[in-house]
């Protein structure tokens, strides 16, 4: 006997089980790394798709229940007379109001699509506190009704700088549209969209008339408001629309959070099966890996029976499987989930304007990990129940 | 005083399909300590099933075996796991060594179920691939060496616990002559030498003329038994 001091237990060192871990990992190379590719493509895909859904949220995620946003009741393309600024600003609960009217101008080329929105700089800026602008700037924009100011984001994009002359062709409203811009807005916090561009109201509404263009003058896009108190958002919606019950332009008034959600719906179909597609790629790397373990614990039968005759117990022979498992999985998930973060830069960079806030976020990070975790455990699953049920006889046979 | 394995109307059956396969049939036996007993038969006669139930890897339907006073057929399979441990050196006609571990980590693994030192773990396992003669192939691994040798380093595996019985299940079965009477002369060695109580399952005459006595099995049954 090793000796009278000796007690007995019933797994092995964690030095060899961490030893026959790795050399049990690397034991057929081809398949491990097929494997690890296979689980690292996994994970990469699915905290791509996690990010671009993030992202198709994150316009509504970033705007807030604090302003409400009055449209026509029939659609948004409809636009609202400019005259009912005045009386929706009187309305008890509404702290400050401003207007916007989509441009839809092409610069250049159709590729270049950025928004453009004519509005009321003093009031606009005043209410959308998150654009920050300098000081300098801001006046330079407010004096010159034919000035613009561009997004960091969206001036890095096309290289516009404070100076330069912009040239938009109308699509709505036709012809060639001429702005200087007088600077460049940062956004306070990093979802905050810097990919518009602003330009005055007044300055398209004038045009508007001196070039003849029939577009609806003397009117806007939307109106929103600003809230001094956002639990009193519903009182004010219903107050803002009760002012324009039965006239031939009635509004519809909802939270800004509501109207940017209204957009996402109108893709929901396909951000559903985007989510769709990322969990069904990691239920079939769960079913890759679980064939790949099965065939493991099969090939290694009788050295688990092996493991058993010399007194190891059943359950450290399962616990070689779940652990060579989850370490397969665990490289194959860190490996993705770093994977992402380059994939994320590049997928940003080829779709230019497309989403106004593309990053991988730390809960899309923790959930890539979680399901590398889980396919590890799920794969090891049957083979350890295996591993563990397998007669010590049966298993010694199967040489 | 009791034999130190003593069998008493041992029977194993299985079932296969519809049909019971009665693999021993009231089998008795006695075996002293320090004895080298060979178990001979032809292939289905149930030496190997008797090898595996005396140790311990295995069941009986019925009947009973007690091996150095201890019922065993009584414990759990936890306190069995750990009766091996402590008691049995296994000897398989495949070696059954782990092939990604060195010689000198399939012979430690016994030793990995003790509360042993590291320090005291190697020293242990030098002197036993020492005593078989691969002190120098310590780092090798399984594919690295001849059968004879894996079988030495199975050996060696086998006795790193000092256990009081030894079984070797065809241990010369897949090696050449030269090898057998090696592996042969090493089990021979620890009966005479060190006192090891042998069970030896072979189809070989001369494999089973080094045993001190030689039992006979036939479908199931003792048949003879000789010294």
């Amino acid at each position: 006997m090793p000796g009278p001091s000796c007690t007995w237990r019933k797994g092995g060192s964690k030095m060899l089980v961490a030893r026959l871990l790795f050399l049990n990992i690397w034991r057929n190379r081809t398949r491990s790394i097929l494997t690890f590719v296979g689980l690292m493509v996994a994970v990469l895909a699915f905290g791509l798709l996690s990010t671009v859904v993030q992202a198709w949220y994150a316009g509504a995620e970033a705007a807030s229940q604090a302003r409400l946003i009055t449209r026509s009741s029939i659609s948004l393309i409809f636009p609202l007379p400019a005259s009912y600024g005045e009386r929706i600003r009187h309305i008890d609960g509404v702290d400050q109001m401003t207007y916007s009217r989509w441009f839809g101008g092409i610069y250049k080329d159709t590729r270049n699509f950025f928004p453009q929105f004519a509005v009321d700089p003093p009031t606009y800026f005043a209410i959308y506190s998150e654009y920050r602008l300098s000081e300098e700037a801001r006046q330079a924009f407010y004096r010159d009704r034919r000035s613009a100011v561009v997004g960091r984001r969206l001036a890095e994009e096309h290289g516009f700088q404070v100076g330069d002359m912009v040239t938009l062709k109308g699509q709505i409203f036709p012809g060639q549209w001429e702005f200087l811009i007088a600077g460049i807005y940062d956004g306070a916090e990093e979802k905050t969209d810097t990919g518009k561009m602003y330009f005055h109201w007044a300055y398209l509404n004038e045009e508007l008339k001196r070039r003849r263009i029939s577009r609806d003058p003397d009117s806007v896009g939307v109106f929103i408001t600003s809230l001094a108190d956002a639990s009193r958002a519903a009182e004010v919606s219903l107050a803002i629309d009760g002012l324009f019950l039965n006239s031939p332009k009635e509004t519809l008034t909802e939270t800004e959070q509501a109207f940017q959600l209204g957009f996402v719906a109108m893709t929901e179909a396909i951000v559903v099966a985007i989510r769709a597609v990322s969990f069904v790629v990691i239920l079939i790397i769960m079913a890759v890996m679980a064939n790949t373990m099965s065939m493991t614990a099969r090939e290694r039968t009788s050295e688990y029976a092996t493991l058993k005759a010399l007194g190891f117990s059943p359950r450290f022979v399962a616990g070689l499987v779940v652990g060579e498992s989850m370490l397969l999985a665990v490289l194959g998930g860190l490996a993705g989930l770093l994977a992402t973060y380059p994939a994320a830069w590049a997928f940003q960079a080829s779709t230019g304007n497309l989403f106004r806030h593309f990053a991988v976020s730390p809960d899309t990070s923790l959930m890539q990990l979680w399901a590398a975790l889980a396919t590890g455990l799920v794969a090891a699953f049957f083979p350890a129940l295996r591993a563990y049920r397998i007669r010590i006889v049966d298993g010694l046979r199967a040489i | 005083m009791p034999a130190f394995i003593e069998i008493e109307n041992l029977s194993k059956s299985y079932r296969r399909g519809d049909t019971t396969v009665q693999v021993l049939d009231g089998l008795s036996l006695s075996v002293e300590k320090g004895d080298f007993l060979a178990l001979m038969g032809p292939s289905g006669s149930g030496k190997s099933t008797l090898l595996n139930l005396i140790a311990g890897i295995d069941r009986p339907t019925s009947g009973s075996i007690r091996v150095n006073g201890v019922e065993i057929g009584g414990l759990s399979d936890a306190e069995l796991a750990q009766w091996r441990a402590q008691n049995v050196g296994f000897i398989f006609q495949f070696y059954n060594l782990i092939p990604v571990l060195t010689a000198f980590e399939n012979v430690e693994l016994p030793l990995q179920l003790t509360s042993l030192r590291a320090a005291e773990r190697r020293a242990r396992v030098e002197r036993g691939l020492a005593a078989v003669g691969l002190a120098d192939r310590m780092t090798h691994t399984p594919n690295e060496l001849s059968g004879g040798q894996q079988q030495r380093v199975a050996i060696a595996r086998a006795l790193i616990t000092n256990p009081a019985l030894i079984v070797a299940d065809e241990p010369t079965g897949d090696l050449d002559r030269v090898s057998a009477e090696e592996i042969l002369a090493m089990l021979e060695h620890l009966n005479h030498e060190e006192g090891k109580t042998i069970l030896m399952v072979t189809h070989d005459p001369k494999a089973a003329d080094h045993a001190r006595a030689i039992v006979h099995l036939e479908k199931g049954r003792l048949e003879d038994a000789r010294r």
